[in-house]
């Protein structure tokens, strides 16, 4: 009865601020939910099979190619869209859509060891540990250490893993039940100790190793090469519409967990996953005061902004970046100087958000012609042709109106 | 002052101690140089390798727990050479990570306390909580130099020996942590807390290491506008936040 009642009120909380226009109402149905009932999150899941998929980079996306790849192949899912990551976000996704057996579910780098037992999952989809928000110090090595404690005490979970990232495989620890999938390693600057001994970590093209102790990255039956998912039963042609390398490294480890987990059929999967045209906003559109779109993207830490920018780079179309420094976004903007903004020297550029200024000098000493408009719909509009605003966290929700 | 050689620009270990930005202190080193038509390197001294004698600027930045200690074995495995280097006139630049291993110990994390370069008499200690957030430092009158604006994000606690000199008073935020004060300010050496990175906010301070290598002259002025509207708006910043930490303390004072 407890828990009927606080669905309802959940549910009710979540269409009040859908309907004042205050957010998509996931999180603040959530939040109701599970402050009537704490037990939420065990009910909502119980007699389903959960996968908890997380990372600091991709986890949305990675949620959603996976929840495809099986629909495509005919199994109910439901799945925490619109990347409301924390338990609230989940009690309230899973109460949404009682009837599917199978939950794909994001979940917040944090929060995954406080999840695991009351949702009992059955396999963890671990993607990658990078810097995040700045001013969160250790937090790489802090989250790692919370994994693996994860790890060592559920022997029987099944993981599906990133074998090109140490951290990742640090975490992982001995644990027997492990598919690897080795995605590459396209930004090691967070990876230059071993997490095992703090030794320094060598790095061949593709693997790393650590010459003091030995920690060393683990054989994978499952490699991205290029656009190819190699498996122990063929390569993989992935062609996604998706753009980017970081994508492609998304699909193939919810690829990976489709078909050496759920037994997926690989076209089928495939289908589902090329399927996807955009995710939860992370490109979404806005309308400029001239009737144009402009195309929006999130960049959450220099991983993200450095993939983003590759992606930008043979593009046409001008950019505006979007910079705010609030928490979440990281309150000290210094990762703008571990960001190869040289690559939009042949770009219209505008530096703009809340720390515009900061955008600027960055770009001023990295030879980028800009303007400096704060306003990033007005600095679009300054902007002429095809423009993406690339936007930090704040920024980001601002823009697209998503509260999450 | 003419020169045959480019200025050579030293990055340190940046796998290592390059977790705030630093890269941006050698980028704007480099930069003014070229813009004053004076040739410039920078040069990347990878973690592992031998700290070579030749640069004229080396700059050590921050980095985390695990990656200041093995740093700081590079260093002290390469001392011979950054002495030779400083005997020869050149500049040592270091933030955080760098200051404390300028000095003769530092804590490192487990409280096991750790040899640093010894280059000045300081010592760092961890403290209670981390000290993050705008910091605004008065530098000393001996430096010419106008105020500096950064971000501190740090748990050390640095006490300087008797008779050295901080690179300044802190008016916002706390720098060492320890007497007011922020860094260290020594002959063609100077240490600090500030990132954001620290030379991008305050050109000035990234002349005056120039300075000591290449001579006052040589500095001829740049355009500056838009790093000035980018201190002036950190500064105000500050001067709210340094305000509201006061009222703050005033009201826990008062019980
Ligand atoms: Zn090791």
């Amino acid at each position: 009865m407890r828990t009927a009642a606080a669905l309802l009120a959940g549910r009710a909380a979540g269409w009040v601020s859908r309907a004042t226009g205050r957010g998509a109402g996931t999180q603040v149905s959530g939040r109701v939910m599970l402050a009537i009932d704490p037990q939420l999150l065990t009910e909502v899941a119980r007699g389903r099979r959960v996968a908890i998929v997380s990372a600091t980079n991709g986890k949305t996306t990675t949620t959603r190619l996976l929840a495809e790849a099986l629909r495509a192949c005919g199994t109910p899912i439901v799945t925490n869209h619109t990347g409301a990551n924390m338990p609230a976000g989940v009690a309230a996704a899973l109460g949404r859509d009682p009837e599917p057996d199978v939950a794909i579910l994001e979940v917040d780098e944090r929060w995954v060891p406080k999840v695991v037992d009351p949702l009992d999952a059955e396999v963890l989809i671990l993607g990658n540990l990078t810097r995040d928000q700045l001013d969160r110090f250790g937090e790489v090595r802090s989250i790692a250490t919370r994994w693996r404690v994860v790890s060592d005490t559920h022997p029987k979970i099944a993981v599906v893993a990133n074998a090109s990232d140490p951290h990742v495989v640090w975490s992982v620890g001995a644990h027997a039940n492990v598919t690897w999938v080795a995605l590459g390693a396209p930004w090691r600057s967070d990876a230059a100790t071993c997490p095992e001994c703090a030794g320094l970590l060598t790095w061949s093209t593709d693997a790393f190793h650590c010459d003091h102790c030995g920690f060393t990255q683990p054989a994978s039956a499952y490699r991205l090469d290029g656009d190819t998912l190699v498996t122990p039963k063929g390569d993989v042609e992935l062609a996604l519409q998706l753009p980017g390398d970081w994508n492609r490294m998304n699909a193939a480890l919810a690829l990976t967990t489709a078909i050496a987990y759920f037994d997926a059929d690989v076209t089928r999967a495939l289908g589902g996953m090329r399927a996807v045209e955009v995710v939860s906003g992370r490109f979404s559109t806005c309308r400029l005061s001239d009737g144009r779109d402009a195309r929006v993207l999130l960049a959450k830490n220099p991983a993200g902004w450095t993939e983003v920018l590759r992606w930008l780079e043979p593009r046409a179309g001008a950019v505006v970046l979007a910079v705010n420094a609030h928490i979440a976004d990281g309150r000290d903007p210094s990762w703008l100087w571990d960001v190869p903004y040289e690559l939009l020297r042949d770009k219209a550029v505008a530096a703009s958000g809340e720390r515009a200024l900061d955008v600027a000098v960055r770009l001023d000493y990295g030879g980028v012609d800009h303007i400096v408009e704060p306003d990033p719909l007005r600095a679009a509009a300054r902007l002429v042709g095809e423009v993406h605003i690339i936007a930090s966290y704040t920024q980001f929700t601002h823009l697209t109106r998503e509260s999450w | 002052m003419t020169r045959d050689s480019a200025v050579r620009v030293g990055l340190v270990f940046p796998e290592l101690l390059g977790t705030y930005g630093d890269r941006g202190n050698a980028v704007v080193l480099v930069e003014r140089c070229r813009r004053r038509a004076i040739e410039a390197e920078l040069v990347e001294v990878a973690a592992g390798e031998p700290i070579p004698a030749s640069l004229d600027i080396y700059l050590f930045g921050g980095g985390e727990d695990d990656a200041q200690v093995m740093a700081a074995a590079g260093m002290c495995a390469s001392r011979l050479a950054i002495d030779a280097a400083r005997a020869h006139g050149a500049v040592v630049f270091a933030v955080c990570a760098g200051l404390q291993l300028l000095g003769s110990t530092y804590e490192a994390s487990g409280g096991r306390i750790l040899d640093g370069l010894g280059l000045v008499d300081l010592s760092t200690r961890s403290g209670d909580g981390r000290l993050i957030g705008e910091c605004v430092v008065q530098p000393d009158a001996s430096t010419g130099l106008p105020i500096l604006t950064g971000f501190e994000n740090h748990g050390g606690r640095t006490t300087l020996g008797p008779g050295v000199t901080p690179l300044g008073r802190v008016t916002v935020g706390r720098g060492n942590g320890v007497d007011g004060v922020d860094g260290v300010l020594a002959d063609h050496l100077l240490g600090t807390y500030l990132h954001g990175p620290a030379l991008p906010r305050n050109p000035a301070l990234a002349d005056h290491l120039l300075a000591w290598v290449l001579g006052e002259d040589a500095l001829t002025p740049i355009d500056d506008q838009l790093v000035d509207r980018l201190r002036a708006e950190r500064l105000h910043d500050a001067q709210l936040t340094g305000l509201a930490a006061r009222r703050r303390d005033w009201h826990l004072n008062r019980g």
